[in-house]
């Protein structure tokens, strides 16, 4: 993929559970491995801003949401499998 | 099932309005309040119908706000789709009455991994709640999530956590689901709504479809367990409550006229009770129609709101029909005060068509309803199914103090068959049974019409015959011959021929009269006649005597003269003479 996009991606958790903080996590690590420099990561905590739920249709918690590049794609889930999540985000992996 | 005190019920159970015409009734009182209801039915049975005016009657007539979360389809298609039933919730949502909230999952879009809960439903739904302060909940239909999230098993556990979580917040929730193959939904959402559960069917027998409910279950409390059946009408959506309806209505003393003078004389001078039922039957062209017209007529004539539906003609051609029996509608149409509920019998269900009269009915708030016929209504139903729906309808209107008249078609045809033998089982329910028949005789074809039965009052037990003509419908006593009733011309011939007969009768009379005065006349001359004989006879016998003393005086002079002149010796034994 183009390595000059910028990965604008939304994390929709609820409070500090175990999950919320084993995505966050995660995340940062496949970010930080596959995406260094190119990306964004703005958490939302819906119990805060429950108001954000409806514009994004979130209905699990933790919800990935990659709001750039185009099409939104979502990830439901802990984030554990980093496979799935570089698939979900449309991510070319770095073979190290 | 027996109707079930509201007190009682109410007392074991809270209960939240549906507002839902009949459905309150049949569950004495409404929905579980502060429970989940579960509503379930296969596609296009009106589970939103009904689940968007729990909501919207909630929040309009109870002061109790609710949250719609729709899985399927969006806010604006759904707020365009009820608009028909005169539900606005955009303009509730700006009230903050109703609170609408698209709940959408695109499973292409979504990428699954590792561990989740729908912590997100929750908030969401929890903040609708509270935005509007929120009693009642409706999630239709919770059951796309299945279609959207792969993992049922965190799925299930998080719906019953759900319902469960409405439950401890006493949300009177309503759960819409899929009907199922084998179960009551596809994916067995009753083992966690369990508290009432409401079916809706939509079945089509012998081409035409009826909506039918059903409480399934309702846990703690009784409840009506037959299949009503129910109308998705232009006010949303209305249930029959047929066994509900308990034998209690008023029965008031005022009577109405039926618009026909002489039908009134031969209901005991003053017509039928308001709020009761007129059954008028007869064969073909016996002018049932116009009877039916006649008495909407005099409803609107009192300035009282006049219904009829029309099951065979037009509302146009109903007017321009009585027009030509000199009954004017068209006036009481443009003013209001008549309505004319024109459709084919074989559009809906028999069930449907009552609900709708129902509806109606409700709407327009008649003082008198005209159902003509009653009889094409049953055409493709049997006996046993029409007799109860016809009930409700009667017991219906009774309740709501509407003087009804049904005309019903006698299949006979020819006025020999027995009149019972036409009915559809309805005559136990009717007030007033007046009974038109076609007599042919002496080559022509007339209307009788009598008086089969009248309750309350006392009634003719004599047959008329039933004129329709440019005048209007006018009542006529029929001439009583030997073995058979005279109508029409025959009836008029016999009229004329009664008239001369008096008429001779009368110069008969006459003639006698002078006659015996012409005799006692002749009498009292022959009288005179006589009187004067007697006189004269009387005068002649006087004069007679008279005669004979002179002549006896004469000769007894002349004798004792002749005695003398012979010197009187032998003269004293000589024999009188006499002249004569």
């Amino acid at each position: 993929m183009n390595k000059t996009k910028t990965y604008e991606l939304r994390l929709y958790v609820a409070g500090q559970t175990a999950k919320s903080l084993a995505a966050f996590a995660n995340l940062q690590r496949v970010c930080e491995t596959h995406l260094a420099g190119q990306y964004r990561i703005e958490v939302i905590d819906l119990v805060k801003t429950p108001q954000l739920a409806a514009g994004d249709q979130i209905l699990a918690v933790p919800t990935l949401v990659r709001r750039l590049p185009h099409p939104i794609k979502k990830i439901i889930g802990d984030l554990s499998n980093e496979e799935r999540v570089l698939v979900g985000l449309d991510v070319q992996p770095v073979n190290e | 099932m027996k109707p079930k005190r509201r007190s009682e019920s109410a007392s074991t159970l809270p209960k939240a309005p549906t507002g839902i015409t009949g459905l309150d009734e049949i569950t004495g009182g409404g929905l579980p309040a502060g429970r989940p209801t579960l509503v379930c039915g296969s596609a296009g049975c009106g589970k939103t119908m009904l689940a968007v005016e729990f909501l919207v009657r909630g929040a309009v007539e109870f002061g109790e706000p609710g949250v719609f979360m729709m899985f399927e389809e969006n806010a604006a298609e759904l707020t365009a789709n009820v608009r028909s039933l005169g539900f606005e919730l955009d303009k509730l949502v700006k009230q903050k009455k109703i609170a609408l909230d698209h709940v959408h999952i695109e499973r292409s879009e979504i990428e699954e991994t590792g561990e989740y809960d729908l912590e997100g439903l929750f908030i969401r739904l929890g903040h609708a709640i509270d935005s509007i302060g929120a009693k009642r909940v409706v999630l239709d239909t919770v059951e796309a999530l299945f279609a959207g999230l792969p993992n049922h098993g965190i799925l299930r556990a998080e719906l019953r956590r759900l319902f469960r979580w409405l439950k401890d917040r006493g949300m009177t929730a309503v759960i819409t689901g899929e009907k199922g193959e084998a179960s009551i939904t596809r994916y067995g959402l009753e083992e966690y709504v369990a508290d009432c559960v409401i079916t809706l069917d939509h079945r089509v027998t012998e081409q035409i479809s009826t909506r039918r409910l059903r409480v399934l279950k309702y846990r703690g409390s009784a409840h009506g367990t037959n299949e009503y059946p129910f109308l998705i009408g232009e006010r949303g959506f209305s249930l029959l409550p047929i066994t509900s309806l308990r034998l209690d209505h008023a029965a008031p003393a005022e009577r109405l006229s039926t618009g026909i003078a002489r039908l009134d004389e031969m209901l005991g001078g003053q017509g039928v009770f308001r709020g009761s039922s007129v059954h008028v039957s007869g064969s073909q062209g016996t002018g049932k129609t116009s009877i039916g017209a006649k008495f909407a007529d005099a409803a609107c004539r009192r300035g009282e709101r006049a219904l009829i539906f029309a099951y065979e003609e037009s509302s146009a051609q109903i007017v321009r029909n009585m027009r030509s029996i000199g009954i004017d509608l068209a006036p009481w149409l443009e003013k209001g005060l008549l309505l004319i509920h024109a459709s084919r019998p074989a559009l809906s269900g028999l069930e449907q068509h009552l609900v709708a009269m129902h509806d109606t009915v409700k709407a327009f708030r008649p003082a008198v309803v005209v159902v003509d016929p009653i009889s094409n209504l049953t055409l493709e139903h049997s006996e046993t199914e029409v007799m109860p729906t016809l009930m409700r309808l009667i017991d219906f209107l009774k309740q709501q103090q509407i003087t009804s008249l049904f005309t019903s078609l006698t299949t006979g045809g020819s006025g020999t068959s027995a009149p019972e033998d036409s009915q559809v089982g309805v005559s136990s329910l009717m007030d007033t049974w007046l009974l038109l028949r076609n007599v042919e005789f002496n080559g022509e074809r007339n209307r009788l019409i009598y008086v089969l039965k009248s309750r309350g009052m006392a009634h003719s037990n004599q047959v008329r015959e039933f004129v329709l003509s440019d005048a209007g419908i006018d009542l006529v006593d029929v001439y009583l011959g030997a073995d058979r009733v005279l109508t029409g011309t025959a009836r008029v011939a016999q009229a004329a021929h009664e008239r001369s007969a008096a008429e001779l009768r009368r110069e008969d009379h006459e003639r006698k009269l002078r006659q015996l005065a012409a005799k006692r006349k002749a009498i009292e001359a022959q009288i005179a006649a006589l009187n004067a004989e007697g006189e004269a006879e009387a005068a002649e016998v006087k004069f007679a005597i008279a005669q004979e003393t002179l002549q006896e005086k004469t000769t007894q002079q002349n004798s004792a003269a002749m005695a003398q002149l012979r010197g009187g010796g032998k003269g004293g034994n000589a024999p009188k003479k006499g002249p004569r």
